[in-house]
């Protein structure tokens, strides 16, 4: 269409993006004016600016460290590649198991494929306070406690329906014809997913680890519970080391969460082209 | 095509390292237990974490693994990892936890650990005295003291009401006293007072009678002569203390570390003041820090050896000095002049040891909330306190009696004989041969998922849900009850079908709670959508991400923002309205957010709608893309108006693909607990739980009771596998059409069945 939209039109659209973006920053510059505060009186304000600013809180989560024996070990630095290692094996393990899994359940029909999609559907609706401690106990029996790969089997047992769900519907939406063409030049059916079906499934393939990266990335209650070494710990861990018993530091804390976030904005802003696109046909279906 | 590979490689060859560096401990050689170091556990910051590295740096009889852990995780990884034997030697808490531990066998009586009974301050060795036995040694009492500024109250009033009274004579906008005034633990400092016991000698609900509801009576008038402010919380009592807006606070000794050097230097702390009304001092909660042992580490003589050292008057020394900590040893001098530990050290003499009965953790809750009801004016204080030990009996009414598993037995394998002889006469007609052999490629690309989803999800899942039939408590073995757990939920456990808390109103509620937040996720993120699809629109890259934050930075951040938001006094929308009232001339009130269930729900309805509107709105600009521009621009030419071509084209056009996104959206919001943990914390009064942090609080706030919550989980569960069902149900015309095509493995007639 080249109609040339009015100019109060334009007007309009801009006005209403201003505004859901102010609504949607709002909260977030708080933490940002938290984490940059020194000491606060009290009183209710309505622009997110730093009282007594200071890069204290910042400093003090970013050089934490640890001695062991004469070695100083700088935790934050260690935690944030936990937490990326971690994130990231997370994606990888989701997405591997999910890409063949998908494209056998939009290309193929066989038996059991109907109950298998509509149990796994099913288990996404089972609430995990009742499957924690079966899951904690099945780690304990695979030797898993205490390691990161154990960390990253937990968090695949969430990343790993979803992503299947959201490639299904990839997979599905990207034509037939492509496959076909190349299996009459003589490829097999695999070399057909292999050469063909996934690269077209790219985009969504990346968006979908994103999703999985981000949700291991931000999980603390299954990391302090499983990993026994502060080195090991990832980085919400140490977010969460800021609340205390009787009180919490949360300059320090928001300070962290915003370090923590950071990456993660870095992934959106990235990926944003492709989160469109990929999510064109991503969903569930029962 | 090649980095496509790469890139799958890298991401194996990640999976391979993590694996490798996961199994690099145990490749060493696995040490003997007398070898390996002492694990110590324990959840210090700041100063008590130096002055307990101090003490370990001192330490010569073996290496020490030391892992401190967010005190948030604590108990539940002890809990997890002791009895499997993963835990630690020798952990540092509190004693009022000690029942608990005791119950699940994670603590050992500390043994010749103890030189001698006489080196310890009495009460505080009674603390962890159970059963004859000693479990754990002594390090440091925490309790409640007076912390005065001494710029704005040279003289201290000998009473409670006389600082109250001090109102009038202080600046406008100091408070006399600012403490958490709306929390058990600092009342219970009142309730010391008037002789009021949290829990009787036989573990009843102690905070009954008149001298219980005379305290609740006597805070409501310090909040009524605006001595206190409202709703102090958390880092707010701190704040106000610091910023000299408070005259006197009530804090405890990790209060001290967070004072500036400016602020210490007007600041003194002195016992808590009597209470005018019975004449008596305020008696707050001692709390005992304790070394405790575990059952293996018991064993080792090095660690008893250890839990010595860390309890040794050199210890305390190092702990008083470098973080202040009131020593629990007789034979520590603390030096009088010391402006703040000696008055700690005085006011742990009249204090009142917590229980560590297990019971008493279920006073907590109950009190809670009564108090903040009294407070807020919508209960007397005899109602409250009804309600309170109403709630407490509730929590801890006996466990049903133990089922026979025989109805169970029976009931399984008729369905396991059900099974099989459909399977048996599916094989026999002889469809299933082929149909299985037609399947074998596809199993080749789906055996592996099948196996880690079996293991990793299903089978947890199952057990879990199978605990929904056993009933426990922290300190009662698990049991067999059959459908007793069910039974109760859905009979409101005897109580009226809709009262507070019954199953019934909070399924309402989670319904509510799911229509609203997916109907402005849908509607907002669709509007938005819609905006930025404008093919004219500048800036569209900058706006979509800028639109994107919230889904970006982790909730459990933004929704305490948003929390904090929502503070009547100090929060930003109180701000907003008073910053309004300034330009327009308006006369808004401050809200009172949490106080009524309108306000509160929609305080949690506006933090998850902010949280999840972004995702819709990606879901929804994805399927816009999909409508093709010409359909648009032949209705336009065909004069269509811009209402018809959105509701009569866009809309559904793009149905089909958002329908899924919602269904799961509607999922998650359904068992959305954080938000409403986080923001609300139920209030008022447990109204704006929801199903899910009804679970929640059943397994980890309400002693333990894991059956409990499994029920809560299964019911969760069949309620939306039975609303999903009921929905796919009414487009079965399609989906039969879909299925009556012939043609199995030829995807292509499928998908273009599906496109159709």
């Amino acid at each position: 269409m080249n109609r040339k939209p009015s100019l109060a039109e334009s007007i309009a659209s801009h006005l209403v993006l201003v505004v859901a973006v102010a609504f949607a920053l709002y909260p977030v510059l708080w933490v940002v004016s938290l984490a940059f505060s020194g000491a606060r009186p009290p009183e209710a304000r309505v622009f997110p600016v730093p009282h007594d600013p200071t890069l204290a809180h910042l400093e003090a989560v970013v050089l934490s460290t640890k001695k062991v024996g004469d070695e100083t070990i700088y935790l934050f630095a260690r935690q944030a590649l936990n937490s990326i290692l971690v994130a990231t094996a997370t994606a990888a393990a989701g997405v591997l198991i999910a890409i063949p899994t998908s494209y056998a359940l939009a290309r193929f029909r066989f038996v059991g494929k109907e109950a298998g999609v509509r149990s796994l559907l099913a288990t996404q609706m089972f609430p995990t306070v009742a499957s924690a401690i079966p899951l904690y106990l099945l780690l304990d029996y695979l030797g898993l406690l205490n390691s990161r790969t154990g960390l990253v089997v937990c968090y695949a047992s969430t990343s790993v329906p979803f992503a299947i769900f959201q490639l299904r519907a990839v997979f599905e939406s990207i034509p037939v014809d492509l496959e076909e063409a190349a299996m009459v030049d003589g490829a097999t059916r695999f070399q057909a997913f292999l050469k063909v079906a996934l690269p077209a499934a790219r985009p969504a393939i990346a968006v979908t680890a994103l999703f999985a990266f981000m949700s291991a990335y931000n999980e603390f209650i299954l990391a302090a519970t499983l990993l026994g070494k502060e080195e090991m710990f990832t980085l919400p861990v140490l977010l969460q080391s800021y609340i205390g018993e009787y009180d919490a530091q949360w300059e320090r804390f928001a300070a962290g969460a915003l370090i923590v976030s950071l990456p993660v904005m870095a992934l959106f802003y990235v990926a944003q082209r492709h989160l469109v696109s990929g999510l064109t046909s991503g969903g569930v279906k029962g | 095509m090649r980095s496509r590979i790469l890139a799958s490689f890298t991401a194996l060859l990640v999976l391979l390292a993590l694996l490798v560096s996961a199994r690099c401990p145990g490749l060493v050689a696995p040490a003997r237990a007398e070898e390996r170091p002492i694990r110590v556990w324990h959840a210090k910051r700041d100063a008590e974490a130096r002055a307990l590295g101090e003490v370990l740096a001192t330490y010569q009889g073996a290496t020490l693994d030391v892992l401190p852990i967010p005190y948030d995780a604590f108990a539940r990884k002890l809990e997890a990892s002791v009895p499997i034997g993963d835990g630690p030697d020798l952990f540092i808490d509190q004693h009022d936890r000690l029942g608990n531990f005791r119950g699940r066998n994670i603590v050992a009586p500390v043994g010749d650990a103890l030189e001698g009974e006489a080196a310890f301050i009495g009460p505080a060795l009674d603390a962890v005295r159970a059963q004859g036995a000693i479990w754990g040694l002594p390090i440091g009492q925490k309790c409640l003291a007076l912390f005065v500024n001494t710029a704005l109250a040279p003289e201290v009033p000998a009473d409670l009401e006389g600082i109250a009274e001090l109102k009038s004579t202080l600046p406008r906008g100091v408070y006399p006293l600012v403490y958490e005034a709306q929390g058990l633990y600092a009342h219970a400092a009142i309730l010391g007072a008037f002789g009021v016991p949290l829990l009787t000698p036989d573990e009843q609900f102690g905070v009954v009678g008149p001298d219980a509801a005379r305290s609740l009576t006597l805070v409501r008038w310090l909040l009524d002569q605006k001595a206190i402010p409202e709703d102090a919380q958390g880092a707010l009592v701190g704040d106000l203390f610091k910023a000299g807006q408070a005259a006197f606070a009530i804090s405890g000794p990790w209060f001290t570390g967070g004072l500036s050097e400016a602020v210490k230097q007007r600041t003194r702390v002195v016992p808590l003041p009597r209470v005018r009304a019975t004449g008596q001092p305020m008696r707050p909660l001692l709390g005992v820090e304790a070394v405790f042992i575990t059952p293996e580490g018991a064993r080792r003589p090095e660690v008893r050896a250890l839990a010595r050292h860390l309890a040794s008057a050199a210890a305390s020394q190092v702990r008083l000095r470098i973080a202040g900590i009131p020593p629990a040893r007789a034979d520590v001098e603390v030096p009088a002049d010391d402006p703040f530990v000696s008055a700690f050290v005085e006011q742990a003499k009249v204090a009142v040891p917590q229980s560590s009965s297990p019971a008493s953790r279920s006073v907590w809750d109950p009190m809670d909330r009564a108090i903040r009801k009294v407070l807020r004016g919508v209960a007397t204080p005899e109602e409250a306190l009804d309600e309170a030990k109403h709630r407490f009996d509730d929590v801890r009414r006996p466990l049903p009696p133990p089922a026979s598993p025989a109805p169970l037995a029976l009931v399984l394998g008729v369905l396991c004989l059900f099974g099989a002889m459909r399977w048996l006469r599916q094989a026999r007609s002889g469809e299933l041969g082929p149909a299985l052999k037609r399947s074998l490629p596809a199993y080749k690309y789906v055996l592996h998922a099948v196996l880690v989803v079996g293991v990793l999800v299903i089978a947890p899942l199952v057990v879990g849900a199978a605990t929904s039939l056993f009933a426990s408590r922290q300190e009662e073995p698990q049991r067999y009850v059959g459908l007793a757990n069910f039974i109760d939920i859905l009979t409101a456990r005897g109580g009226p079908l809709f009262a507070s808390g019954s199953f019934y109103l909070v399924l309402a509620v989670t319904l509510l709670w799911t229509a609203v937040n997916v109907f402005f996720h849908v509607t907002l993120g669709g509007a938005l959508a819609l905006v930025l699809h404008r093919p004219t629109l500048r800036l569209r890259a900058l706006y979509r991400v800028l639109l994107i934050v919230p889904w970006a930075v982790p909730s459990y951040v933004t929704a305490l923002s948003w929390k904090g938001m929502f503070h009547r006094q100090y929060g930003a929308v109180t701000g907003l309205l008073e910053w309004l009232n300034g330009v327009f001339g308006t006369r808004l009130e401050p809200i009172s957010w949490f106080s009524s269930f309108a306000t509160a729900f929609t305080a949690n309805a506006v933090t998850n709608i902010w949280l999840g509107f972004p995702f819709m709105m990606v879901v929804t600009l994805g399927a816009l893309t999909a409508v093709p521009d010409d359909v648009l621009e032949a209705a336009w030419v065909d004069g269509a108006s811009r209402w018809q071509r959105l509701t009569l084209i866009v809309l559904p056009m793009i149905r089909p693909t958002l329908a899924p996104s919602v269904t799961l959206g509607a999922i998650w919001t359904f068992n959305m607990f954080n938000v409403v943990f986080l923001v609300s914390g139920g209030d008022p009064d447990g109204t704006t739980d929801i199903l899910i942090s009804e679970a929640y609080r059943w397994a980890f706030t309400r002693e333990g009771q894991y059956g409990y919550a499994a029920a809560y989980s299964v019911l969760i569960f069949l309620l939306l596998v039975g609303a999903t069902r009921t929905l796919n149900r009414r487009k079965l015309p399609a989906e039969s059409a879909k299925e009556a095509q012939p043609a199995p493995g030829d995807a292509a007639a499928q998908i273009h069945t599906e496109a159709a």
